[in-house]
């Protein structure tokens, strides 16, 4: 399984067929049994630490504290990234929770909770964003909030994002090509629905378990 | 990445630690009303027996802050846990040994204020008075803490994603602390009588020696440690 710069891949598949463990690796937050991924040419096996500069994912939950504000979690974030803190107010303002920047995320929504999640992607600003089902506890709004931070990366940075999804609907317009996981395998994939300029692969997938 | 780098991150992950302990507060609440308790039975169960409390005082308070500092390591861990946030700590770009440095900051710092109040208390209730060389008492207490801390972040790491971890980490840690442990209060107890056969040197050289050898052994297998 080879992505394109440029290219947005969907996954789709039942539950428990290894998507998500699929992410997982490619973010290097669990190694592969067997198989290997290469990322812009490099093995992330080899080289984690700079995949993990590379790629950002946004898994199932939030992965916020919730003891501390939503400033303060962003601002948590770019210390971790390395990152000043000056366009700290421009994301939350982006995700809408800028008036909310002082609450504890403990008082927010599932919905804002999320909204903040990816916030700290667009301070991580990634080659290769990986999003587990993205679209859950977003309104409309959040769901097009979504695709307009998935087309900004890949334009930014000339990227990749792969999607886990059930629901193709919310990411119409958006997916370039859509493959179908089962027992951990790809099974289907659809051909692209919008034309894509290939320059290399960028993300390469050798039977990754 | 440079040291720099792993410090910035180190600094963050025990501030970020402090911040969300500070607001909470009922860690510190629980942990030192535990070490408080703990030298209170042992009150009773010495009896009247001033000179028996007295003798007793150092292994009370080293029990006492081992004790609750199992508390509060159940707890380092359980930040992230809660809101699924270890996995996208781990997942920043950078050494994961800083990420242990800061867990441990932020308990040393975090067992520091237990002591604070710990011991005082402990020297009221058994009748303890230092009779000068208060610095290197101070010293045998960093030096004992700072093993604790270590060891105790790092197998609050391991046992962290375990089902009955409040169980695992006593287990696991309580049984390497008795080097720590023994020489702290032999060191302490010689110094609380006036060091007159000179021995407190030798102990406080195999806490310095046990905090070396478990900071960089705990540094090295972090990762390991804290895979998911």
């Amino acid at each position: 399984m080879t992505v394109s710069p440029g290219e947005v891949l969907g996954i789709e598949g039942h539950n428990g067929s290894g998507k998500s463990t699929l992410l997982r690796i490619l973010a290097t937050s669990i190694r592969a049994t067997n198989g290997s991924v290469h990322l812009f040419g490099r093995d992330i096996r080899q080289h984690p630490d700079w995949a993990r500069g590379q790629v950002a994912l946004m898994s199932f939950t939030p992965g916020l504290y919730d003891d501390l504000t939503a400033r303060e979690n962003l601002v948590f974030a770019a210390n971790m990234l390395g990152r000043g803190h000056d366009g700290i107010d421009g994301v939350l303002e982006r995700v809408g929770l800028l008036r909310e920047s002082g609450e504890k995320v403990r008082t927010f929504s599932s919905g804002m909770q999320r909204r903040l999640a990816l916030g700290r992607l667009l301070l991580q600003a990634p080659r290769v964003l990986l999003l587990d089902e993205p679209y859950n506890s977003f309104d409309r709004a959040g769901v097009a909030l979504v695709n307009e931070v998935v087309r900004e990366v890949i334009a930014a940075e000339r990227g990749t994002a792969v999607i886990v999804l059930h629901d193709r609907h919310s990411a119409a317009g958006l997916l370039d090509r859509v493959v179908t996981m089962q027992q951990g395998r790809f099974v289907d994939a659809t051909a692209p629905t919008r034309v894509v300029e290939h320059a290399g692969p960028s993300l390469v997938m050798g039977g990754a378990s | 990445m440079s040291l720099r780098d792993d410090w910035r991150r180190a600094r963050a992950v025990a501030l970020k630690d402090l911040t969300a302990e500070r607001r909470s507060r009922a860690g510190l609440n629980a942990v030192t009303f535990l070490g408080v308790l703990v030298l209170m039975l042992f009150g009773f169960a010495l009896g009247p027996d001033t000179e028996a409390m007295r003798e007793a005082a150092v292994g009370a308070i080293w029990l006492a802050i081992l004790f609750s500092g199992v508390l509060a390591f159940n707890r380092c861990y359980q930040l992230e846990l809660d809101g699924g946030a270890l996995e996208p700590l781990l997942l920043y770009p950078g050494s994961r040994w800083s990420i242990f440095v800061g867990k441990v900051l932020a308990n040393l710092a975090f067992v520091f204020l237990v002591e604070l109040i710990v011991i005082p208390v402990a020297m009221v209730l058994f009748h303890v008075v230092v009779p000068g060389g208060a610095l290197a008492q101070i010293a045998v207490l960093v030096l004992g803490t700072i093993g604790f801390v270590t060891l105790g972040t790092f197998y609050a790491a391991m046992s962290s994603r375990s089902r009955s971890r409040e169980v695992l980490l006593p287990l696991l840690l309580f049984p390497m602390m008795i080097p720590a442990l023994l020489a702290s209060v032999q060191a302490s107890t010689a110094l609380l009588s006036g060091d007159l056969m000179r021995e407190a040197g030798a102990w406080v050289r195999l806490l310095i020696a046990y905090d070396v050898i478990f900071v960089a052994a705990s540094l090295a297998a972090f990762e390991f440690a804290i895979e998911v």
